[in-house]
């Protein structure tokens, strides 16, 4: 049999799914042990268990000074302007995509404009936004939006470009206006693409998310990071990295179920 | 041309002397070889989409006494072109055939509905011509030159207003068999395989000119067919 029709079954497929996470695990521990064995007191790679006490110590015991649960306060914190910056850019998006898309006099007036936009690195000009709008929530919010609209604006107006023609012209001959043909024939279909742009733009906003945090923040993930980074606290860092990461994970796998439950044809199509 | 997408070099389109709009709309019909149907709706959100757009002006959307009636003339229409039972399927859960199937139960719809004066001529052939909306239009050849990758099969509804000696509307209340399957070219056309007035063309005889009672091309049995060579 050739190798492109070999299929592994599913326990199979459940192992090697499986297997470079373990495999990273195992290196990890190797690593950490032979500088341990060292260096008995080496804070690069700490040992699992000071990661697990670490872990227990910003998530399970109240913060001596604040009384709260450091890792559950920074997740909510960091969550809740990560979902803001991304509601904010969505509706942004869906709205400039559509009329970008479908209407050429504003095509012609804002595409050209929007390239250039979305081609300004958005860190570049967090100094200037920081001036501008002051370290508070304003800049770090503008700036994840400067990073993250005009790349999901672009994706949803080529999207809409590339409806085939035929269906905008059968919807023109059923009797359709501009507006009902937006409504019901291009805003549903631009919709799924819009949970999966989002999906896609989760990584961009994260990171501009963590840097603004970095700069400027008194809580939340990035803070927090670059907080015990002066400590090389590398047992608080590897857990915040990794509850990050999941949290992505969480999200990137909750947005497909959505799109797939809301609109289940936009999954028939692609088989 | 008839639907806007390309304009013409030169000259004019008028039906029965009135210039065209270049712009599809309720009084032209189209059913093309893909994409026809949106995938985003059922069967019955396909055929209810006519309805909804001209039912309801700012929503797009029936509710109430007219959703129900809509829903029930809609049913019949898929009924009729032998879809009943996959009303609730999406295009993609549907093969090709059925797909254009669909296309024509919604041509058929808004076709109904065009034209009140037109009513009467339905009714007695409405069988016919819901299966076949485009059989007492004037059909157009399809361009088979044409650079897009798309080609139409494209009918221009003759206006309701048309006097009845309008040669349009004298096609469509009594369409002779034999004359049904194209327009008589009335001037030369430049283009490769040349088209002469009045004379079939060389290569497909029966594509969309009169039909030859021994042409070369053909695979049906027209009446006026004589004994295939």
């Amino acid at each position: 049999m050739r190798w492109i029709n070999t299929k592994p079954g599913p326990a199979v497929r459940l192992m090697l799914m499986l297997a470079p996470f373990v495999l990273l695990v195992i290196a990890y521990g190797m690593g950490s042990a032979a500088r341990l064995a060292d260096n008995p007191s080496d804070k690069l790679l700490p040992a699992l268990a000071s990661l697990t006490d670490a872990i227990n110590r910003m998530a399970f015991t109240p913060d001596v000074r604040t009384g709260e649960y450091l890792m559950w306060a920074d997740t909510i914190a960091s969550l809740s302007r990560l979902l803001w910056t991304l509601g904010i850019s969505t509706t942004i998006a869906l709205l400039f995509g559509m009329i970008v898309g479908m209407f050429p006099y504003v095509r012609a007036l804002l595409a050209p404009f929007i390239a250039t936009i979305s081609m300004v690195p958005p860190l570049a000009l967090l100094p200037i936004l920081f001036i501008v709008l002051g370290p508070g929530e304003a800049a770090k919010i503008t700036l994840i939006v400067i990073g993250v609209a005009p790349a999901m604006i672009r994706d949803l107006a080529l999207k809409v470009i590339e409806l085939p023609r035929e269906q905008i012209i059968k919807a023109e001959t059923l009797g359709g206006s501009s507006r009902q043909i937006a409504l019901r024939v291009v805003l549903p279909q631009t919709l799924p693409r819009l949970l999966t742009c989002l999906r896609l733009q989760l990584g961009p906003a994260r990171l501009f998310l963590i840097a603004a945090e970095a700069i400027s923040a008194d809580s939340r993930l990035g803070y927090r990071i670059f907080l015990v980074r002066r400590y090389l606290s590398m047992d608080v860092i590897f857990p915040y990295v990794a509850r990050i990461t999941l949290l992505a994970i969480i999200m990137n796998f909750a947005l497909d179920r959505l799109r797939i439950a809301i609109f289940p044809w936009s999954n028939l199509e692609r088989q | 041309m008839l639907l806007g997408e390309e304009a013409p070099t030169r000259g004019t389109i008028t039906l029965d002397g009135i210039p065209l709009v270049a712009e599809p709309g309720p009084d032209r019909g189209v059913v093309f070889q893909r994409y026809s149907v949106f995938p985003h709706l059922t069967v019955l959100g396909n055929v209810l989409l006519g309805k909804a757009f001209t039912g309801s002006k700012i929503a797009a959307r029936l509710f109430g006494a007219s959703k129900r009636s809509a829903v029930e003339e809609a049913r019949q229409l898929i009924a009729d072109v032998g879809l009943a039972g996959s009303e609730d399927k999406y295009p993609a859960q549907l093969s090709g055939g059925m797909q254009q199937r669909l296309a024509l139960a919604r041509g058929a719809d808004h076709e109904a509905q065009s034209a009140a004066a037109r009513r009467a001529v339905w009714r007695a052939r409405s069988r016919h011509s819901r299966r076949n909306p485009c059989a007492d239009e004037v059909p157009l050849a399809r361009d088979q030159n044409s650079p897009s990758s798309w080609s139409p099969m494209t009918c221009a509804r003759p206006s309701p207003r048309a006097p009845a000696s309008s040669p349009s509307s004298a096609r469509a209340t009594a369409p002779r068999s034999a004359e049904r399957y194209g327009a008589l070219l009335s001037r030369d056309i430049d283009i490769w395989p040349p088209r002469i007035a009045g004379e079939p063309s060389i290569f497909a005889p029966d594509r969309d000119d009169p039909v030859m009672p021994l042409g070369l091309a053909q695979d049906d049995s027209a009446p006026t067919q004589g004994d295939k060579p």
